[in-house]
């Protein structure tokens, strides 16, 4: 997998240098998590040693600084992962409304449990802590995106949406 | 219907343009500040308004403010701390969301307060789409004159950029976030030195939160005395409350301070009350991190008052009847819910959390978590409520950050007040291995005080 290129667009590269210039002189190490979003979104959704190799290139840091630091954040996924990950929130707020439930929904529906990735590559179930929607639970997020006060009816609609869009979703989408 | 001088406006139609929000009499703070106000009188306004930190600590702003230090030829930061993660709170995002021009607005007045001519917005990476309303906010008043160089000609220069972080709770903790936004693993700092000495890039540096930095636009607009006047005691001006949770109606609401609780979840301006008719149990007033308390101490202190959201009521009694007002996440429970398994939950989160700095943190956080998932699936001892108490008790205080006591005390404060059920889980195991199990009744209190 590793060995795969590593995937930059034109202007996910003018992008990243854009944000480097955010920063004082000589703190550009600033500009790695953003940048890391970035080259996620570009690289189908997670991060393998050679792209982690090419970010800190682009920054002009050293890869053990943008591997200590990818493997601190939960957002980073180090490991490949469907195109869309379901991120249920499960912490307290949200299992007072079920979120409990949903997560057992939708390992009945797609088959998987929480953790693992369809046969297809189509849906990774991951459980995270508190999404700040505790107002709107139970929720889970997909890309960009927050699908709050779930239901059953609204969880099948939704797959059944993703199923027919059939594109990876990024945090970095714009909706 | 209390008085809202943040969420006056929500419902404008086009509040998020820069448009409607000068149209309801947006960035007149900006004007007055820097037309006809020092640095230093803005500073001495945020004093006399009382506010506190709105992120949980409930720290003095004002005070906050003059700590930061000044030498000569070193550039100053205001950081706004949205990591907004603590469980139950949503209130920044919703600020943010709706009326993004209220937390540039109050930026660009407070940044010019501190004599920064850079700031950041440091979001959480899940609230990504935010960032982008912020950004979108950010380039119009950048395009009206609002932020750049020589704002309203007055020759100040600001900034402003937007961070996103990558998923750690740890980041909403200051230097933690410091850390994060020079591009690191989010460690927290020993203090001191303190951000205000030595902060961003080792600069001098405020960190304050959305809800924070938005208050200081009505605080510069009416003065700090008229703020001063809302609210209750040492709890001034208004406070955005997360409601979630069993209740009929969740959301955010802003609240003067000072409303009783009980009003707060009955009332139909506030929460609606519990959904059919069930009883309430128990709440957590102020983000998971603070202690949670059973329906009696919640609605009434030790004393017999009416317990009401302030900073000193809802501590009244310390933590043997007392909790705090916190981040102001208001997670209600009704009587479904096992209090083994919300400690649990929490537990797991604070493990999960813990950024693995300090032993008793990382090493407590863990223990606690199995020892508490064993209790609740029917594998626990005795013994391991003492124990759990034991462990607690060793981490709050002995870790670098507040995260070691923020993880200690829903532990501490579950077993001082459900101990039956705790209890119960350890001595009927096969009554509690169904995890939809209904928790034991609450035990007749003896009358205190």
């Amino acid at each position: 997998m590793s060995n795969q290129p590593v995937k930059f667009s034109e202007e996910a590269l003018a992008e990243c240098h854009k944000i480097i210039k955010r920063y004082p002189s000589g703190k550009h190490k600033s500009a790695l998590l953003p940048i890391l979003h970035i080259a996620q979104a570009e690289n189908d959704g997670w991060l393998s040693s050679s792209t982690m190799d090419k970010v800190a290139e682009i920054i002009g840091i050293k890869p053990v600084e943008v591997y200590e630091v990818a493997s601190f954040y939960s957002m980073y996924n180090l490991k490949p992962v469907g195109k869309c990950v379901l991120e249920v929130c499960r912490t307290v707020p949200c299992w007072l409304n079920g979120s409990e439930e949903l997560v057992a929904y939708l390992e009945k529906k797609l088959n998987i449990k929480a953790g693992e990735t369809t046969k297809d590559g189509m849906f990774t179930i991951k459980t995270v802590e508190c999404l700040g929607s505790c107002g709107t639970a139970p929720m889970l997020q997909c890309g960009a995106n927050y699908h709050e006060n779930l239901t059953n009816e609204k969880t099948d609609a939704l797959i059944e949406k993703l199923k027919a869009e059939n594109t990876r979703k990024s945090y970095t989408d714009i909706i | 219907m209390g008085k809202k001088l943040l969420l006056e406006h929500i419902n404008v139609p086009g509040i998020q343009s820069l448009e409607v929000y000068r149209k309801m009499g947006g960035y007149a703070s900006v004007e007055k500040a820097i037309k006809t106000m020092s640095p230093d009188e803005i500073v001495e306004e945020v004093k006399k308004s009382g506010l506190r930190g709105r992120g949980g600590a409930g720290f003095p702003t004002g005070m906050k403010w003059s700590f930061l230090a000044k030498p000569a030829g070193v550039p100053r930061y205001l950081v706004c701390n949205a990591d907004e993660s603590e469980p139950g709170t949503f209130k920044d995002r919703y600020l943010m969301e709706k009326i993004p021009h209220a937390l540039i607005e109050g930026m660009i007045t407070s940044s010019f307060a501190l004599g920064a001519n850079t700031s950041y917005i440091y979001i959480r990476g899940e609230y990504f789409y935010v960032s982008r309303i912020l950004e979108r906010a950010i380039e119009e008043a950048y395009a009206a004159g609002w932020l750049g160089k020589n704002i309203l000609g007055s020759g100040y220069d600001l900034d402003l950029y937007v961070q996103v972080g990558g998923g750690a709770y740890i980041c909403g903790e200051e230097t933690a976030l410091l850390e994060s936004l020079e591009g690191k693993r989010g460690n927290p700092r020993i203090k001191p030195p303190f951000p205000a000495v030595k902060g961003l890039y080792d600069c001098p540096t405020v960190v304050n939160n959305v809800e924070t930095i938005a208050a200081v636009v009505p605080i510069v607009n009416h003065g700090g005395d008229e703020y001063a006047k809302i609210g209750i005691g040492k709890s001034t001006g208004t406070k955005l409350i997360s409601a979630g949770g069993n209740i009929n109606k969740p959301g955010v609401y802003e609240i003067e301070l000072g409303v009783s609780v009980e009003e707060f979840i009955f009332s139909d301006e506030y929460c609606g009350g519990i959904p059919d008719g069930r009883k309430l149990k128990a709440c957590v007033p102020g983000g998971s991190s603070v202690p949670i308390l059973p329906a009696d101490l919640l609605l009434k202190t030790s004393t017999g008052e009416n317990r009401l959201m302030s900073y000193e009521s809802l501590s009244e009694g310390g933590f043997a009847t007392g909790s705090m007002l916190g981040s102001g996440g208001f997670i209600v429970y009704d009587e479904r819910a096992c209090i083994v398994r919300s400690t649990w939950n929490y537990s797991r989160f604070y493990h999960h959390e813990s950024c693995g700095q300090c032993s008793p943190c990382r090493e407590g956080t863990s223990w606690m978590e199995k020892i508490l998932h064993r209790l609740e699936y029917g594998h626990g001892r005795s013994e391991d409520i003492d124990l759990l108490w034991d462990i607690q008790r060793k981490i709050e205080g002995n870790t670098i950050c507040p995260l070691g006591d923020a993880a200690a005390w829903p532990v501490a404060a579950a077993i001082r007040h459900f101990r039956h059920e705790f209890e119960y889980h350890a001595k009927y195991p096969d009554k509690v291995k169904d995890t939809k199990h209904t928790p034991p009744p609450m035990p007749t209190r003896v009358a205190v005080g």
